[in-house]
């Protein structure tokens, strides 16, 4: 097995802005690499977020159909396994301090959205 | 398995490299041989220290720690999975080296290096060792013998079943407390199970004689048989079975498998070849911070002794594991020996025993309650000044036992009549309060939390349960205190004038009834209205689902509509029921549990075609496992096309009216039930509420089709319908309590829709029927009055808003897979065409079943075709 430092992250055009469902999540495979991505509005303006599909704590792909919403000021994503909070921004898991999801860098090119996987 | 550790030396470097690179001095290296429940306790503790270690695991088992506690699980389906307590990615995780397979055969304390058997060194600075015991075996003639084994390791248990498979009759030696679950291991592997205990009595260390009677009465009712005072001199070849034991009373008893649980014996052989000091039968001497006589080594666990003791549970090995963690991290915390009582199921016969259960201390005083008809023993210790708890014995009924726990371990003064802690008396017990403990008294043993500690808590900032379980921790092991833990955290909350809110969440400041009464006057349609109206923030997946459900209770619109798909639970988005591997559970309806051999044809292609397990529910109806979510809408169409609707399996709707085949076939019934539960099931169907709601109709006072049980219930009588309401099965199950007898078929229905919108209207999330009902101030009675007598004028109108919503029914998948923007969402990927390659499964009884990660990895899983 190479060692995973080799790769350097590169951006992936993966769908249209049309594709992903406001405040709700939809699934990418780039490179056998599961990401759910969220597209969150909140006072007219868009924001879209970028993490694993993996749940580590119910050992599925199923983050993507997890429940949005806020916890204070951070905007989480609740699992619908088990319901752990994931914060999009950071992957942190707000019930648990020994798993996360790892994030990825999103940017929106001319409708397109692109991932840094 | 070569390839296993290959891949954890392989991944392990970089993390090491990495580790190097993060903190400026050299972490210390502390090297734990031995990976059971204590020494991964240790590294548990020792990670969330947050201080810079190296840490280093060897284990001699092919496999990390797992829960000996609950190893005759194994038997009842529990795999070694089910039992593990880590695993290699947990560890890798955090930092930790493991290496399983690894035997230590060599300590050098001089340059601080371990050897391995395979020559692997590895240095450093402290070493922990968390070898544990291993069982002894009776020198008996013959106990070497194949088929004579003992209980200790997931290793064990799988020569124990190989042999089982082989066997009609096993034997356990030892009554002790680890016999008695040996014993259970056998018999659940269906065998014809004998307990040989050379003491008078079962479990003699923790019960006195007649509560080890009373145990040895239950046990044997179960099929076990015991045979005590028994000292086993040989085991020599047998005629009706494998081997013979010959007993020193000249009786004997014939078997084909003995099973050695008659006590432990620490593994302390490292210690005696590395020159540490042992105690005279054994054990690793260790001081109280578990330090032996070499200080840069420590010993936990079973292995080590403590004051000429040997501690062969769990909770103690902890409580060492902590102390060890303390010394090593500069913080405070010794060991200071461990309470040694206990509470436990052996084979469903409930056992507790707390401290001084055998009166030897000077002076006790002893109550007892022996209820033999029941089959209950309590008995209470008190010391000879009558002030303090200092004991306990507890068979068949252990509900007492937190309650005098805490009068023992914390010392707090008797009640007047200190009989009642132990007498039956109807829930008039003197509970123990809150404020009757002092700031020292331990709520939480497995995390060893006091009273002082929530207090300290609470006055740091935590406002909830919640927040003063994640800081303190307590609560969050076996669970046993967590009625405990409430109590003293209300009263501490209330103490400081903090209301407990009943907000449904931080989003609203209302209850779901409230949200429901603003939902309809405002006449409010979206989230986003409600949101900017009268909430804060954007929601969350307790208020979204909530509103979700009023949303459809009140206008019935399609529940996948733009607004208010993100609303929805993944089981209401998707429309079926998210299974454990993410794949979905596929329920038509069947209503009435009526259905023609077509349709039961139709399902079973389907079933086949798709590759779904299949099991009939105990609803009456079918239900279809291992749906991808991209195969749902395909499999549905099928299904609608053939007559098929959504059976609302998913939602917090009508599931199923469940009914006898009533008069139409039945001798004895007297009205027609299938009719009856169908036209129910019909009317309705979809209707959304608080939570799930089951109906079921028999057809005469028989009750064949469990009506009682159901929130709505209906039984047949010579004149018309009684009504039950408010009953449930599940979790917490309760009889519906009879509601109106003789009904016609209008008033039936009549008081249905007024029972189920009242429902639906007044419930607070998530609530069923019963739990509403008992809520209601005046209950049953008051429900009657509103229902029957119309005391609060709203019958017409809750009559009203059920046949709009009946009226308004449509079936969501006939809905969903007629709109290309609904069926987008059953997309795996949104830019791809694969599947989710994790989902795997392998056939069980000709079917499949989810493949266990085991199995995933050794690629024993078959792909789902589509024939």
């Amino acid at each position: 097995m190479q060692a995973q430092a080799n790769y350097t992250p590169q951006w992936h055009d993966v769908c249209g802005i049309d594709d992903l469902v406001v405040n709700s999540g939809v699934c990418a495979l780039i490179n056998q690499q599961q990401v759910a991505l969220f597209l969150i509005q909140q006072n007219q303006e868009q924001q879209v977020f970028a993490i694993s599909n993996w749940d580590p704590v119910g050992q599925a792909n199923v983050l993507y159909r997890g429940i949005v919403g806020s916890v204070d000021d951070a905007i989480v994503v609740a699992s619908p396994l088990y319901k752990e909070h994931y914060v999009l921004a950071t992957g942190e898991c707000l019930e648990r301090d020994d798993v996360s999801v790892s994030v990825f860098n999103v940017r929106l090119d001319n409708q397109r959205v692109l991932v840094q996987v | 398995m070569p390839t296993t550790e290959f891949s954890v030396v392989g991944f392990f470097l970089p993390i090491y490299k990495v580790n190097n690179m993060t903190f400026s001095s050299q972490p210390q290296r502390i090297v734990i041989i031995g990976n059971g429940m204590v020494g991964h306790h240790f590294v548990e503790q020792l990670v969330n220290s947050d201080q810079p270690f190296e840490i280093t695991v060897l284990s001699g088992e092919n496999r990390l720690a797992y829960d000996r506690v609950y190893l005759s699980s194994y038997f009842s389906g529990k795999t070694a999975q089910d039992l593990a307590l880590t695993d290699e990615e947990t560890y890798e995780n955090w930092g930790v080296r493991a290496i399983t397979n690894a035997w230590v055969s060599e300590i050098n304390p001089s340059v601080k290096q371990v050897v391995t058997q395979s020559g692997d060194i590895y240095p450093y600075d402290k070493l922990v060792l968390a070898t544990g015991s291993y069982p002894f075996v009776p020198p008996i003639p013959g106990n070497d013998n194949p088929h004579c084994l003992v209980y200790r390791t997931i290793d064990d248990l799988e020569a124990i079943s190989s042999s089982a498979a082989q066997s009609h009759v096993g034997v356990v030696v030892g009554g002790g407390l680890l016999g008695l679950e040996a014993a259970n291991a056998l018999k659940q592997a269906g065998l014809e199970t004998h307990v040989v205990e050379f003491a008078p009595q079962l479990m003699a260390v923790q019960l006195d004689l007649p509560g080890g009677d009373l145990l040895r009465d239950k046990i044997e009712s179960l099929g076990v048989q015991v045979h005590t005072q028994k000292a086993t001199t040989e085991i020599v070849r047998g005629e009706s079975c494998r081997y013979r034991m010959n007993f020193s009373d000249e009786t004997h008893l014939e078997t084909d498998l003995i099973l050695f649980s008659a006590g432990i014996r620490p593994s302390d052989q490292l210690g005696r070849l590395t020159g540490l000091e042992l105690g005279e039968r054994g054990g690793i001497v260790i001081n109280n911070q578990c330090q032996t006589s070499e200080p840069d080594i420590y010993a936990i666990g079973e292995c080590a002794l403590w004051q000429n003791r040997i501690f062969g549970l769990v909770a103690p090995g902890y409580a060492m594991a902590r102390a060890a963690v303390a010394h090593l991290t500069g913080q405070q915390g010794e060991f200071a020996g461990a309470d040694m009582s206990t509470k436990l199921k052996l084979m469903g016969v409930e056992v507790g025993s707390i401290g001084d259960a055998h009166a030897r201390t000077p002076g006790a005083l002893v109550y007892t309650y022996h209820n033999q008809p029941e089959g209950v023993y309590k008995k209470l210790v008190i010391d000879g000044a009558k002030e303090n708890v200092i004991g306990a014995v507890l068979v068949g009924d252990t509900e007492d036992y937190d309650t005098l726990l805490q009068y023992a371990l914390n010392g707090i003064a008797l009640p007047e009549m200190p009989e009642s802690l132990i007498l039956p008396t109807g829930g008039e017990a003197p509970s123990l309060g809150a404020d009757a403990l002092g700031d020292s008294a331990t709520i939480c043993s497995c995390h060893n939390v006091s009273k002082g500690d929530i207090v300290g808590a609470i006055d740091s900032g935590c406002c909830s349960l919640g927040d003063v379980k994640s800081s303190t921790k307590a609560s969050t092991g076996c669970g046993g205190c967590t009625a405990l833990l409430k109590n003293v955290v209300d009263s501490e909350l209330e103490k400081r004038g903090v209301e407990v809110s009943k907000a449904i969440c931080e989003h609203f400041d209302f209850t779901r009834q409230e949200l429901y009464h603003l939902i309809q006057v405002e006449e409010i349609h979206t989230f986003d209205e409600l949101l900017s109206k009268h909430g804060k923030g954007m929601g969350c997946d307790i208020c979204k689902p909530a509103a979700g459900s009023i949303f459809a209770s009140v206008w019935n619109d399609y529940i996948l509509n733009r607004d208010h798909q993100p609303l929805q639970d993944t089981n209401d988005t998707y429309l079926g029921n998210m299974q454990k591997d993410g794949t979905y559970s596929v329920v038509p309806r069947v209503a009435g549990g009526e259905i023609t051999p077509d349709k039961l044809i139709l399902l079973g292609e389907v079933a086949k075609r798709y590759n779904l397990y299949t099991k009939i529910t105990g609803g009456q109806r079918v239900d279809l496992f291992g749906a991808r979510v991209e195969h749902l809408p395909s499999i549905w169409s099928e299904l609608v096309a053939g007559g098929f609707e959504t059976g609302h399996a998913y939602a917090k709707a009508l599931r199923t009216v469940k009914s006898c085949v009533g008069s139409t076939w039945c001798r004895y019934g007297v009205q027609d039930s299938v009719t009856k539960a169908i036209d129910l099931e019909n009317r309705y169907k979809g209707l959304r509420a608080p939570h799930k709601i089951k109906f079921a109709v028999s057809g005469c006072t028989r009750e064949c089709a469990e009506a009682q049980s159901k929130d709505i219930g209906i039984i047949a009588t010579e004149k018309g319908w009684n009504l039950y309401v408010c009953g449930n099965g599940g979790m917490k199950p309760r009889h519906g309590d009879l509601f109106a007898t003789d009904l016609d078929d209008v008033t039936l229905q009549k008081y249905i829709d007024r029972i189920l919108m009242f429902y639906a209207k007044t419930a607070d999330r998530l609530q069923r029927t019963s739990v509403w009902m008992e809520n209601l101030e005046g209950g049953l009675a008051y429900l009657q009055e509103v229902i029957i007598n119309d005391s609060l004028d709203i019958g017409e109108e809750l009559e009203a808003q059920m046949q709009r919503i009946t009226d308004s029914y449509q079936c969501e998948w006939k809905t969903t897979i007629e709109s290309p923007d609904a069926l987008k969402r059953f997309r795996q990927f949104v830019n791809s065409d694969a599947t989710d390659s994790n989902i795997q499964f392998v056939a069980e009884r000709d079917q499949i079943r989810p493949a266990t990660r085991a199995e995933k990895f050794s690629e024993k899983a078959i792909p789902v075709e589509i024939v």
